[in-house]
C-alpha cells in the first residue's frame, strides 16, 4: 500500500528554488505544519483529549478549523502535532494496521497496541519524520490510557500529556492544576482551560478548541468556538 | 564502523543530482532552468446542490506570461474535477494519473469513484515524493456521500472543508470567501462569490491573471465554463498613426528596370513514397 512505503532520506530543502522568486510569497514553498497544542488526560473509565484547530504554512493559516483528533479505531484516537503530511500519513498507516489486526483478533484492539504501532513507524523513520503524537483511548483490559510518542519515537504512558509548540506555555498550568482521580467533567474543563491559555500565547495555535471524551460507551465530540472559550486569564 | 545504507525505500538520487547541478550552474553564472509554474488563484466551495470550482488562467515562465488562457480545472471523472497550482506539469500529470485510476475503478466496480478515494490516492503519491512533486490541488466532486471538497498540499496533507483557496493568490481569494461564504447558497450567489474570489486573486496577485474559469458539479454531472469573467480586457486603439496618402508631396518620379539573367539552374528530385 502506498502509505506504507516511506522514503529513505529527505536531503536538503529543494523548495528554496521557488522561494528565491521575490514575487511568490514564501509560505508557498513551506511545508504545512500543525504548530499546535494537544492534550490528553486519563480519568477513571476513559480519556479526554483536546486540540486547537490551526494549521500553518509559514505565516499563513492554511486551515483554521483543522481536526487534529484523528480516529484510529472505535475507541482509540490520536492527537497530531508536527508536520501535517507526516502525521496524516502515519495515522493512515496505523489505522490500516490496527484495523487489520482487530479483524484478525475479532475483538477491539488495545490502546497499547496502537501506541506501539505508532512508535514503530515514528522510530524507524525518525530521521525523515517530524511527528509528535498522543495516542489515547479506552480498552477493556486497562480502561482509559494515554501514551505519548514524541519526535524521535519514544513511547511512554502518562496520566496526563501535552504536546505541540503551544504546550511549552502550559507545563506550569498543567503541573499545578492536574490532580489524579478527576472526573470526566473536571478533565474536560482542565483541557479546555489549558488549550485556551496555550492558544492565547502561541502564535501557531488558535482557532477553535476541539474536545473528545472516549469511554466504554463511545466517543463524544464537541467544539468550543472562539467566543465561547473559558475566561481563564485574569488580564 | 560505517553505517550501511538500507536497500529499498524511495530513490531520491535525481533530486540530489539536480541540487548539485543547480549550485554548480550558479557558480559559473548560469541560471537554473525554472519550471513553468501556474502562479495561481484556485478556489472552490460547496453550495446547495453541489460543488463549484474556480481558477484563473495564467501560466508563467519565471516572470513572463507563458500562456494567457490555460486550463487549470482538470477532469478526474465525470463528477470529480481538480484544480492545480504550483508547477504546471506536476499539477496536470497528477490529475491525469488519478483520472486514469478513477476510470479503471469505475470500469471495475460499475460505480462512480468516491472523491475521498481520489484524494487519498493523490495525497499518498505526493507524500511518497516528499514534496518534490510540487503541486497543490483542490479536488471537488459529488459522489454517493454527497458533495465534497478537499485541498491537498504538496507534501501530502489534505483537508476536507466547505470552501478552500490555494495558490499564490490564495490569501486574496480567501479574504472574499471568508467574508461572503454561507452554507447552502443558491447557484447564482455561489457563482458570484466564487468568481469574485478568483477575481480578487487575479487583481491582487501579480502571477495570477487572465480570465476566470468555473466548473459547476452537481449530482447529474459537471459544467465547465471557460472565461466567465475577464479581469482586464485589452482596449481598442482609438487613434491611427498612419499618414494619409498625399501628406508628403511627390516632387519627381523616376523608374529603373533591373534586368534579371538566368545564370544557373539545377533540379533536385526528392524521394517520393
Amino acid at each position: 500500500m502506498a502509505a506504507t512505503m516511506m522514503m529513505q532520506s529527505r536531503g536538503q530543502n529543494f523548495n528554496e528554488i521557488s522561494a528565491q522568486n521575490a514575487l511568490v510569497p514564501d509560505w508557498i514553498g513551506t511545508e504545512v505544519s500543525t504548530g499546535t497544542t494537544i492534550m490528553a488526560v486519563e480519568y477513571d473509565g476513559g480519556v479526554v483529549i483536546g486540540a486547537d484547530s490551526r494549521t500553518t504554512t509559514g505565516a499563513y493559516i492554511a486551515n483554521r478549523v483543522t481536526d487534529k483528533l484523528t480516529p484510529i479505531h472505535d475507541r482509540i484516537y490520536c492527537c497530531r502535532s508536527g508536520s501535517a503530511a507526516d502525521t496524516q500519513a502515519i495515522a493512515d498507516v496505523v489505522s490500516y494496521q490496527l484495523g487489520f489486526h482487530s479483524i484478525e483478533l475479532d475483538e477491539r484492539p488495545l490502546v497499547e497496541t496502537a501506541a506501539h504501532l505508532f512508535k514503530a513507524s515514528c522510530y524507524r523513520y525518525r530521521e525523515e519524520l517530524t511527528a509528535g503524537i498522543l495516542v489515547a483511548g479506552w480498552d477493556r483490559r486497562k480502561g482509559g490510557q494515554v501514551y505519548c510518542v514524541p519526535i524521535g519515537g519514544m513511547l511512554v504512558r502518562q496520566p496526563v500529556a501535552i504536546g505541540g509548540s503551544g504546550s511549552t506555555y502550559i507545563y506550569g498550568f498543567m503541573d499545578s492544576n492536574y490532580k489524579p482521580s478527576m472526573t470526566k467533567e473536571q478533565c474536560l474543563e482542565l483541557t479546555a482551560a489549558a488549550l485556551t491559555l496555550a492558544m492565547e500565547r502561541d502564535g501557531s495555535s488558535g482557532g477553535v478548541v476541539r474536545l473528545a471524551s472516549i469511554s466504554e460507551d463511545g466517543v463524544e465530540r464537541r467544539v468550543i468556538l472562539g467566543n465561547a472559550l473559558p475566561k481563564v486569564s485574569t488580564h | 564502523m560505517m553505517q550501511q545504507q538500507e536497500a529499498g525505500g524511495f530513490n531520491f538520487e535525481n533530486s540530489r543530482r539536480n541540487a548539485v547541478l543547480e549550485s554548480s550552474l550558479a557558480e559559473n553564472g548560469f541560471k537554473y532552468l525554472n519550471p513553468r509554474k501556474t502562479g495561481t488563484t484556485i478556489a472552490g466551495l460547496i453550495y446547495k446542490d453541489g460543488v463549484i470550482l474556480g481558477a484563473d488562467t495564467r501560466t508563467t515562465d519565471d516572470m513572463m506570461v507563458a500562456d494567457k488562457n490555460c486550463e487549470k480545472i482538470h477532469c478526474i471523472s465525470p463528477t470529480i474535477y481538480g484544480c492545480g497550482a504550483g508547477v504546471a506539469a506536476d499539477a496536470l500529470l497528477c490529475s491525469q494519473m488519478i483520472a486514469a485510476s478513477a476510470q479503471l475503478h469505475s470500469l471495475n466496480t460499475g460505480r462512480r469513484p468516491p472523491v475521498a478515494m481520489m484524494t487519498r490516492q493523490l495525497k499518498q503519491t505526493l507524500f511518497r515524493y516528499q514534496g518534490q512533486v510540487s503541486c497543490s490541488l483542490i479536488v471537488g466532486g459529488v459522489d454517493d456521500s454527497g458533495p465534497q471538497l478537499y485541498s491537498v498540499y504538496p507534501h501530502g496533507s489534505s483537508y476536507r472543508l466547505p470552501y478552500v483557496t490555494m495558490g499564490s493568490g490564495a490569501a486574496a481569494a480567501a479574504a472574499v470567501l471568508e467574508d461572503r461564504f454561507k452554507p447552502y447558497m443558491e447557484l447564482q450567489d455561489a457563482l458570484q462569490v466564487l468568481q469574485d474570489a478568483v477575481l480578487a486573486g487575479i487583481l491582487c496577485d501579480l502571477v495570477s491573471g487572465g480570465s476566470v474559469d468555473v466548473c459547476v458539479i452537481t449530482e447529474t454531472g459537471a459544467d465547465l465554463r471557460r472565461g466567465v469573467e475577464r479581469a482586464a480586457v485589452r482596449g481598442n486603439r482609438t487613434g491611427d498613426y498612419r499618414y494619409k496618402r498625399g501628406t508628403t508631396v511627390v516632387l519627381t518620379k523616376s523608374t529603373t528596370n533591373l534586368r534579371h539573367d538566368l545564370v544557373h539552374e539545377s533540379v533536385q528530385t526528392t524521394d517520393q513514397d
